[in-house]
C-alpha cells in the first residue's frame, strides 16, 4: 500500500509538471511572443481555459501526501520553508494576472497583470526544481541546476505548446523561442538528468535503480527528439516528446526519492495507517478515472488553434 | 513574539482573508447558476445579463479565493509541521478528498463554464456553472469536516508507539455531528454573504434609476435568500450551541464569560471583566435564557470557566486551559448582532419592494450598501470565535496548539513571511475592492452592442 501511494503520488506530481510546465512556458514567454495586446491574448488564450484545472494537480499532489504520508508533507513543507513560501506567492500573483488580465481597463494595469504572470511564472517554475535538485543533493549547484532545468524545459514546453495551438506570427515566434530555448534546456538536461538515478546509489533503492536510468535516459531521448520535431515542424509529436520527457523526468525522480523521500525519513515511517491508505484508495480509484475523463475533454473541446482575430473580441 | 505567537497571526490573517472570498464564491455560485437557469428555462434576456454581470463580478472574486486557499494548503506543513504529521492521518484525508472530489471538478468546469459561452450547447453550458458549483460546495464539506474533526475529534485512535493519531472510521468523521450542523450553518452564511451582495450592488443602480426592472429583480432575490437563510442560520446556530456545550463547555463559558457554575445560568448581554479576562468586574443578564440556549432547558447547568479549569487540569495536567475570554464573548456577540443586522435590512427591504414597488427613499439604497459589509463581518468574527475560544488546542482535549508549530522554522523566517503576506494581500485587496467597484459601477452588459463572435470555434478570452 505504502509503494502504491508513493507511485500514485508521483503519477499527481507528473500530470502537474507535464500540464503546468507548459502554463509556466506560456506565462514566462508571453512578452516575448507577441507584438500587440491582440497577440497577447492569443498566447494566454492557449492555456486559459485550463491552467486553473491544471493547477489543481498541485493541490491534490500536495493533499495525498499529507493524507498519505503526513510526516513526509509536513517534514517537505517546513524543510523547504523559503522555497515553499517564495512558491505560493508565484502561484499567488500568477493566478490573478491571468484571471484579472481580460477584466482591467487600461494599458498599464494590463501591463501589471503581465508582470505578475511573467514573474509568477519564472519563479514557481525555477522554484521547483531548485527544491527538488536540493533535496537529491543538497549542494548549491545541485539547486541551481535543478532549477535552470526545470524552468527552461517548461519554457520550452510552453513555446511548443503555443506553436501547437496557434496560427500566424506567434506561431512562428513560438517556434524560434523553442529552438533558441533548447540551447539552455538541452544541455541542461545532460547535465542534470543523470544525475538523477545518480543520486539514489547510495541508498538501498540501487536495485531499482535500472529502471531510473531508463528513464532518465529515455527523458533526455525524449527532450532531443522535442527539440528535432520542433525543427522538423512536426508540433504534435513535438509536444508529445517534451511531455513525455517532462513525465519520465518526473518518474525517474520519485524513483530516486524511494525509499527515502527525504533525508532520514523512509516511507515506512511517514506513512498513515492501512485502513487511511485503503479508504484513500478507494476514493482515488473513483475519482481519478473521472477527473482524467473530463479534463480530457476540456482539451478536446478547445482542440481548435487560435488565430489572433478570434482572440482580439 | 516567538515562533508560534507568529505563525498564530499568519495563520489568523490568511484564514480569515481567505475567508473573505470563499462564502462570496459559494454563495454567488449558486445564484449565478440559479441566474442561468432562469433564463435558460423562459429564455427572459434579462436574467441572462444578470447571469454575466453577476458571473464577471463572481469570477474577480473566485481568482482570490483561488490564490488565498493554495496558501492555506501549504502553511499546515510549514508552519505547523508537528500538527500536520499529528493528526495527516486523520485530518488530511478530507483534505485529500477535497482535491480529487471537489477542486478539480470546480476549476476544470469553471473553465469551460468561462471559455465555453460559445462552443457548448447551451444546456451544457449550464450543466458546467451547476458543476462547478457543485464542487465548490463540496470542498466546503470536506474543509468543514476536516475542521469539525479539530473541534470535535471523532472516528480515531492514537497510536502509541507512533504517538500519531490514526483513522479508524471515515464515516465518523465524515458525518461528526459538529460537521453535520457546521456545513449548513456556513453555506446559509455564505448564502447570506452573496445575497447581501446582490442588495449591495442592486442598490448602488437603483438609486441612480439605472437598469430598475434588472436590478429591482435582483434585490429582490438577494432580500429573499438574506431572509430565508438568516432564519438557517439561526436555527443552525442554536443545534451548534447546544453541541458545544456538550463538545467544548470551555468555548460555550468563555462566549457567555460564565466564570462559575450555574444552574440556572443567566444571558450576560454585557460582561465588564479585567482586560486579560479571568475575572468578571460587572454584568448585566437576563436570567434562564442562557441555560435554555445552551441545554434546551431553563433550569439546565451550565458550566464555568474557573470550574472548568480546575476539572482539566485534573484531567490533562497543569496548565492554563483558559480560552481568551474578551475575544471569545464579544466575537460571539459580534457574529450573531452582524447577522442579526442583515436579517433586519432584508426584512426592511423585502416590505419597501412589496408588490411590485421600487423604493424611491434614498436613505434604504444607503443602508443596504454599507449592510454589504455586514455578512462579511459576521463571517470574520464567527471563525475568530470558532477557532479561538477552542485554544489552548489545535484539537480539543488531544493536541495543544504549542505542540503544532513546528520545531526547524525561525523567528526572522516567519516574520518574513507574515509580514510578505500581509503586504501582497492588502494590496490585491485594494486591486479587488476597485476591480469590483468599476465592473459594479459599469453595469450589465448590452447584449445587442456586445454580440458574441459569429465564429462559434472562436472562444470570449475576455469573458
Amino acid at each position: 500500500m505504502t509503494t502504491f501511494w508513493f507511485i500514485v503520488i508521483a503519477f499527481l506530481w507528473t500530470g502537474y509538471f507535464v500540464l503546468e510546465g507548459f502554463d509556466f512556458g506560456v506565462g514566462a514567454l508571453m512578452p516575448l511572443l507577441s507584438r500587440s495586446d491582440a497577440e497577447r491574448r492569443q498566447v494566454i488564450g492557449t492555456i486559459g481555459p485550463v491552467w486553473d484545472g491544471n493547477e489543481v494537480w498541485v493541490i491534490t499532489a500536495v493533499g495525498a501526501m499529507f493524507a498519505a504520508f503526513p510526516a513526509w508533507y509536513s517534514g517537505l513543507l517546513s524543510g523547504f520553508y523559503l522555497p515553499m513560501f517564495l512558491i505560493v506567492v508565484g502561484l499567488i500573483v500568477r493566478g490573478v494576472g491571468l484571471e484579472w488580465r481580460g477584466k482591467v481597463r487600461s494599458g498599464r494595469e494590463r501591463a501589471l497583470c503581465d508582470a505578475g504572470i511573467v514573474t509568477g511564472s519564472v519563479l514557481t517554475a525555477f522554484l521547483w526544481g531548485a527544491v527538488f535538485g536540493n533535496l537529491l543533493y543538497g549542494s548549491a549547484f545541485a539547486t541551481v541546476l535543478g532549477g535552470v532545468l526545470s524552468l527552461s524545459v517548461a519554457i520550452l514546453h510552453g513555446a511548443v505548446f503555443v506553436a501547437l495551438k496557434t496560427t500566424g506570427p506567434v506561431r512562428a515566434r513560438a517556434r524560434r523561442a523553442a529552438l533558441f530555448t533548447s540551447a539552455a534546456a538541452v544541455p541542461a538536461g545532460i547535465v542534470a538528468l543523470p544525475a538523477v538515478p545518480g543520486s539514489a546509489m547510495d541508498v538501498p533503492s540501487w536495485s531499482a535503480s535500472p529502471w531510473l536510468w531508463a528513464c532518465a535516459l529515455l527523458a533526455m531521448a525524449a527532450l532531443a527528439a522535442g527539440v528535432t520535431l520542433v525543427w522538423r515542424r512536426r508540433e504534435g509529436w513535438a509536444f508529445t516528446a517534451t511531455a513525455l520527457s517532462i513525465a519520465l523526468t518526473t518518474a525517474a525522480l520519485f524513483g530516486a526519492l524511494w525509499p527515502a523521500p527525504l533525508p532520514g525519513l523512509t516511507l515506512a515511517e511517514a506513512a498513515s495507517a492501512p485502513y487511511t491508505m485503503t479508504m484513500l484508495t478507494w476514493i482515488g480509484l473513483i475519482a481519478l478515472p473521472g477527473v482524467l475523463a473530463y479534463q480530457g475533454w476540456t482539451y478536446w473541446v478547445f482542440r481548435k488553434r487560435l488565430t489572433v482575430d478570434s482572440a482580439a473580441h | 513574539m516567538n515562533v508560534l505567537d507568529l505563525s498564530r497571526w499568519q495563520f489568523g490573517i490568511t484564514t480569515v482573508y481567505h475567508f473573505i472570498f470563499v462564502p462570496l464564491t459559494i454563495g454567488l455560485a449558486i445564484l449565478v447558476a440559479s441566474m442561468q437557469t432562469a433564463w435558460h428555462r423562459g429564455g427572459n434576456e434579462t436574467y441572462l445579463r444578470m447571469t454575466k454581470f453577476f458571473g464577471k463580478l463572481f469570477l474577480i472574486n473566485f481568482a482570490m479565493g483561488v490564490v488565498t486557499g493554495i496558501v492555506q494548503e501549504f502553511q499546515f506543513g510549514m508552519n505547523w509541521s508537528d500538527y500536520s504529521r499529528f493528526v495527516g492521518d486523520v485530518f488530511g484525508a478530507p483534505l485529500a478528498m477535497e482535491g480529487l472530489l471537489a477542486f478539480f471538478l470546480e476549476s476544470t468546469f469553471l473553465g469551460l463554464w468561462i471559455f465555453g459561452w460559445n462552443r457548448l450547447s447551451p444546456r451544457l453550458h449550464l450543466a458546467t456553472i451547476w458543476l462547478a458549483a457543485i464542487g465548490t460546495t463540496l470542498s466546503a464539506y470536506f474543509i468543514l469536516a476536516a475542521n469539525s474533526w479539530m473541534q470535535h475529534p471523532v472516528g480515531y485512535r492514537i497510536n502509541p508507539e507512533t504517538n500519531r493519531a490514526e483513522l479508524t472510521d471515515i464515516w465518523a468523521v465524515l458525518t461528526n455531528s459538529t460537521t453535520l450542523v457546521t456545513f449548513p450553518h456556513v453555506l446559509f452564511g455564505a448564502f447570506i454573504t452573496a445575497a447581501g451582495f446582490l442588495i449591495g450592488v442592486s442598490a448602488w443602480h437603483l438609486a441612480r434609476g439605472r437598469e430598475v426592472p434588472l436590478f429591482r429583480k435582483a434585490m429582490r432575490i438577494g432580500l429573499a435568500v438574506s431572509l430565508a437563510s438568516g432564519i438557517g442560520v439561526a436555527a443552525t446556530g442554536d443545534i451548534q450551541g447546544r453541541i458545544m456545550t456538550e463538545q467544548q463547555p470551555m468555548k460555550m463559558a468563555a462566549a457567555e464569560a460564565l466564570y462559575k457554575t450555574s444552574s440556572p445560568a443567566s444571558f450576560s448581554l454585557f460582561t465588564l471583566g479585567t482586560p486579560d479576562g479571568t475575572e468578571e468586574l460587572w454584568s448585566l443578564r437576563v436570567p434562564y435564557v442562557l441555560s435554555f440556549m445552551a441545554t434546551g432547558d431553563p433550569n439546565g447547568t451550565v458550566e464555568g470557566i474557573d470550574d472548568l479549569q480546575k476539572e482539566y487540569v485534573a484531567k490533562y495536567g497543569p496548565g492554563d486551559y483558559r480560552p481568551s475570554v474578551p475575544v471569545t464573548y464579544w466575537t460571539f456577540r459580534l457574529m450573531i448582532g452582524f447577522g442579526a443586522l442583515a436579517s433586519l435590512l432584508a426584512l426592511v427591504g423585502l416590505w419597501l419592494t412589496r408588490k411590485g414597488r421600487t423604493p424611491g427613499s434614498r436613505w434604504f439604497y444607503r443602508a443596504a450598501l454599507a449592510a454589504m459589509a455586514l455578512p462579511f463581518l459576521a463571517n470574520a468574527a464567527g471563525w475568530i470565535f470558532t477557532e479561538m475560544g477552542r485554544q489552548p488546542w489545535t484539537v480539543y482535549g488531544v493536541l495543544r496548539t504549542a505542540a503544532s508549530v513546528s520545531p526547524g522554522v525561525d523567528v526572522t523566517t516567519v516574520a518574513l513571511s507574515l509580514t510578505a503576506f500581509t503586504v501582497v494581500y492588502a494590496v490585491l485587496a485594494v486591486i479587488t475592492a476597485m476591480l469590483m467597484a468599476r465592473h459594479v459601477k459599469a453595469g450589465p452588459p448590452d447584449l445587442t452592442a456586445d454580440k458574441e463572435p459569429a465564429d462559434p470555434s472562436v472562444p470570449a478570452l475576455t469573458y
